[in-house]
This record gives structure tokens, C-alpha cells and sequence, in this order.
């Protein structure tokens, strides 16, 4: 029997469709070693001086200060759908008495961090990308080099340190506002007892949830500066490539929040 | 006599395109040397090159003698700290006020600082009633005048400018072309220039250099750039679109 007059066509479509792959993924390891040696050019800055201390102080108000409100919403009504959503569950099984145990947990272990780093990804990786990726392309970070100063210095590493830095606490805040709008929904709509949901929230709440939790905020804050400054750094186009900046760093920070939480998970609380 | 600022053979790709084809160029210590040629030949580039903002493929530029082309770390912040550079878009930071912007190289306290900077100001005609504004707030041409101040605020030895008139009115393109002249002549500074605006160049050059297709095609003294005697630097200087020099535009 002779072969199919089609063969050597599919074999050319599937040689380009190994080449695109090849493409792909010597391109993506490209983009991670590309990122892996911006990260090390930062941290390598981490102990010499000079330092510029009112950058990293605007830097920690701007990043933790004023995403207070949002990520202090998020947390609040969150925190009153998750009891409500634990409580109907729950009922179903007799365990509606679990809302408080579950909801502290859920909030502390994963919710609370990965919902406030998701948020204050999207308010301040754009912000980072959208700023220095305009000083790149209107050459303000060049006059930052013909002025004596290390651009990775003056903009990269205050922004790195300060969300490292503020990330941990504004969790902490919005940990508390979590499990405040569980209370407030179990005790004012599904007639809980106040006294004893807050005595079982704090039976149930382990030191190892919240360091986990706040170890947890440091990682996601270490992403989400990197991201958003490594996209803007790196920007060129004009005002579209300022835009296309902004973009990657928001969606590469969500993925790597999501990945990273995934990974510290499994570690923390796998076994 | 060594030169202030020498390039050789320098070359510069970007992926496919070849932006600097073997620069030669030499630059006498307190000279003023302008760079001419159309957009996309290079100029910036070569620019960007001497100042170690790009680091070229091929070539040797040297300093006062001195090799700089491969400089790293601390040597390279030491060269870049001897020059003061003039953007095209003035390159201000948005963030700060004017005194901060023009005094942003300079040690000291805040209020040195600040005195520094409206002296600065005050050599580029500005009043101190400016020093608290933000950039945004000056029009092109004051923008133009701060960053100009920035540029001399730590008395550089050499200073680059990247189109300085671009953007501006004829008045105030003569206003920045006067300012630098003076500067450079005042300051004893050797400055480079690159610009396509020929009235720049009449007031602000003592050498002029034509860049084409990444080489250096034709230098010489100011004076004899109209009877350079060479048909890409004559269709240039005058501005006409026949010539040997051809523009990829699309035919209506």
C-alpha cells in the first residue's frame, strides 16, 4: 500500500508546530533569566550604600498607607461571604457551628493574603509600571545615570523594600478586618452568640496561621515591586508600550502571587 | 594635541539594523562640536555610546586618552559623573520642584542645595520665583532653560546636548542656541551637540560633523559648512529634498 499523499504535510505542520514550541519555550526561559538578573542586580544593591531613606518612607506610605482602604474593603466583605457561605454549607451537615473555626482559618491562611496581595497588585504594580516606565521613555531614567545616581538604587530598590516591608502588615489589618466582617455578619444576621465566636475564632487561630500569613504578604510584596518595576524599566514605545508595561506587570504579578501561595502552601501546611 | 573626546571604528546593531557603521570623530578640549544628520542616522546613539549609556559592538572611545568604551561599576558612575547632558525632552523629573530638579546632582544641605540652584537658574535667565514651581507648570521653553541649568549644576567638564531647539518657537530656539553658546564658552566646556536644525548649529558650533548611514561622511569648521564641496552635506544644510540623500517615504 503507498503512504498518504498527505504525510509530508503533516510532517511540516507538525516540524513548524515543534518550532513554534521551541519559540515559546526558549523564550520563556529567556523572560526568567532576563527577570532572575534584574532581581539580582536589585538585591545586590541591598547592603551598600547610598541608601535613599525618604524614597523608601513615600514608597511605604504610598504602598501601604493608601491601599489600606481597598484591601481593608476587600477583606471586610469577604470575610462576611465567607461566613455566610460557611454557615449554609455547614448546615447542611449540622456543622453550622464550625462559621467561626472555618472562617478564621480561611481568612488567615489564604484569603487575607493572597485577596490583599491580589489587590494591592493591581493598585501598585500598574502605579510602579506606569511611572517608571514613562520616566524610561521621556529619558528621565537616562538624566537619572547623568546625575550620579544609580536608577537602581534611587527607584527599584526603595519600592522592593517597602512593599516587602508593608505588605506583612496591611495583611495583618486586613486578617483582623476578615475575621471582623465574619463576626459581624454571624452575629447580626445568623444570630451567633458574640462572645462565644469571638472566644472560638481565638481558640482556633494558631501563631503558625498568622506567620504563615505574614511571611505569606513578604513574598507577594517582593513580587509585585518586582514585577511592576521590571515591566516599566524595561518598557519602550511610547505611551503604548508604557500601557503594554502596565499590563504585564499586573498579570505577572497575579500569577506569580498565585503560584507562590500555592508553593508555601504545600510546604507549610502540606504534611 | 590629545583629543577631549576620541571615537574609532565604533559600531552599533540593534538586531538587524545597524545604527553606527564605524564612527570616527575627534574632539578638540574645549571645543564645540556639532553633530548634523537626519532622524534614525545615529546621532543619539553615538551619543548615548560616549556617555555609557549603551555600550557599542565594535570600535574604541577613549577620553582625555583613556579607554572608556568597556567601563563597568564605579569606573563607569566616575566617567558618566564628568559630563552634563541636556535632553531632548528636557528629561525633568516630574516628582520634584524646579530647585530639587536643578540641584539634584549637588551634596549639601537643602538650603545650600537650594542656593545652588537658583544660581544655576539665574546663569540660564530664570528667577528664583520658579525654583519652588513643578515642571509642569514652565512652559517648553522654561523647561528647556531648567534642564539646562541641571546640566551645568555640577560644572561637568563636557556637556551634551540632544536637539536643544526641538520643540521650541524660533525666539526661544535663539534664546537656548545664545545660552549654550555662552555656557560653553564662559565655562571653558567641551560640549557636543547633535541637532538637525541648521540655525543651532550657525550659532552654537565651532566644528561641525555630518553623520550618514552610521559613518561620519564629512567634518569640518563651521564656517565651511557652505563650501563643504560635498552633495549629502550641501542638500542637508539647505534643506532640499533632491539630492543624494534619500528619504523612504511612500508615494501618494
Amino acid at each position: 500500500m503507498s503512504a498518504s499523499p498527505a504525510s509530508p504535510g503533516i510532517v511540516a505542520t507538525l516540524a513548524h508546530a515543534l518550532i513554534a514550541l521551541g519559540g515559546v519555550v526558549i523564550g520563556l526561559f529567556g523572560s526568567v533569566g532576563r527577570l532572575a538578573g534584574f532581581a539580582a542586580t536589585v538585591l545586590a544593591r541591598l547592603f551598600r550604600p547610598p541608601f535613599y531613606p525618604a524614597q523608601l518612607a513615600e514608597q511605604m506610605l504610598v504602598i501601604g498607607w493608601f491601599s489600606l482602604p481597598v484591601v481593608g474593603l476587600t477583606a471586610i466583605f469577604t470575610g462576611s461571604a465567607l461566613a455566610q457561605q460557611i454557615y449554609i454549607g455547614g448546615s447542611r451537615f449540622n456543622a453550622a457551628s464550625t462559621v467561626p473555626a472555618v472562617t478564621v482559618i480561611g481568612i488567615v491562611r489564604e484569603l487575607g493574603p493572597v485577596l490583599g496581595g491580589l489587590m494591592v497588585a493591581g493598585r501598585v504594580a500598574s502605579a510602579m509600571a506606569a511611572e517608571i516606565g514613562t520616566m524610561r521613555v521621556t529619558e528621565q531614567i537616562d538624566a537619572l545615570t547623568t546625575l550620579r545616581t544609580d536608577p537602581y538604587r534611587y527607584l527599584v530598590l526603595p519600592r522592593v523594600i517597602a512593599a516587602v516591608l508593608v505588605m506583612p502588615l496591611l495583611v495583618l489589618v486586613s486578617n483582623a478586618l476578615g475575621v471582623m466582617g465574619g463576626w459581624l455578619l454571624a452575629t447580626f444576621r445568623l444570630d451567633f452568640n458574640s462572645a462565644a465566636y469571638l472566644n472560638t475564632t481565638a481558640q482556633y487561630l494558631k501563631v503558625d496561621d498568622v506567620v504563615s500569613s505574614m511571611v505569606k504578604a513578604g513574598v507577594f510584596g517582593f513580587f509585585i515591586a518586582l514585577m511592576g518595576c521590571y515591566h516599566g524599566y524595561h518598557s519602550s514605545g511610547g505611551a503604548a508600550g508604557v500601557g503594554r508595561a502596565t499590563t504585564n506587570a499586573v498579570v505577572s504579578a497575579f500569577i506569580l502571587i498565585l503560584l507562590s501561595n500555592l508553593i508555601i502552601t504545600v510546604i507549610v501546611f502540606g504534611s | 594635541m590629545t583629543a577631549k573626546i576620541s571615537l574609532a571604528g565604533v559600531t552599533k546593531r540593534f538586531g538587524a539594523k545597524t545604527v553606527l557603521a564605524g564612527v570616527d570623530l575627534d574632539i578638540a578640549p574645549g571645543e564645540s562640536m556639532v553633530i548634523i544628520g537626519g532622524s534614525g542616522t545615529g546621532k543619539s546613539v553615538t551619543m548615548k555610546c560616549i556617555l555609557g549609556l549603551l555600550r557599542p559592538d565594535h570600535g574604541i572611545i577613549r577620553v582625555d586618552g583613556a579607554d572608556v568604551t568597556h567601563l563597568k561599576g564605579r569606573a563607569l558612575a566616575a566617567h558618566q559623573a564628568r559630563f552634563g547632558m541636556l535632553f531632548q525632552g528636557g528629561a525633568l523629573f516630574e516628582s520634584l520642584s524646579v530647585w530639587r530638579n536643578v540641584s539634584f546632582a549637588l551634596p549639601g544641605a537643602a538650603a545650600e542645595r537650594r542656593a545652588a540652584a537658583i544660581d544655576n537658574l539665574a546663569r540660564v535667565g530664570l528667577g528664583s520665583d520658579v525654583a519652588d514651581l513643578r515642571p509642569s507648570e514652565l512652559s517648553g521653553g522654561m523647561q528647556k532653560r531648567v534642564a539646562l541649568a541641571r546640566a551645568i549644576a555640577a560644572r561637568p567638564e563636557i556637556l551634551f546636548f540632544d536637539e536643544p531647539t526641538t520643540g521650541l518657537d524660533p525666539i526661544m530656539a535663539d534664546v537656548i542656541n545664545v545660552l549654550i553658546r555662552t555656557l560653553v564658552t564662559d565655562m571653558k566646556i567641551t560640549a557636543l551637540t547633535i541637532t538637525h536644525d541648521m540655525a543651532s548649529v550657525r550659532k552654537i558650533a565651532d566644528r561641525v560633523a555630518m553623520l550618514y548611514e552610521g559613518r561620519i561622511i564629512w567634518s569640518g569648521a563651521e564656517a565651511a559648512i557652505d563650501t563643504a564641496g560635498n552633495p549629502y552635506v550641501d542638500q542637508f544644510v539647505h534643506g532640499r529634498a533632491d539630492g543624494p540623500i534619500r528619504m523612504q517615504v511612500r508615494r501618494l
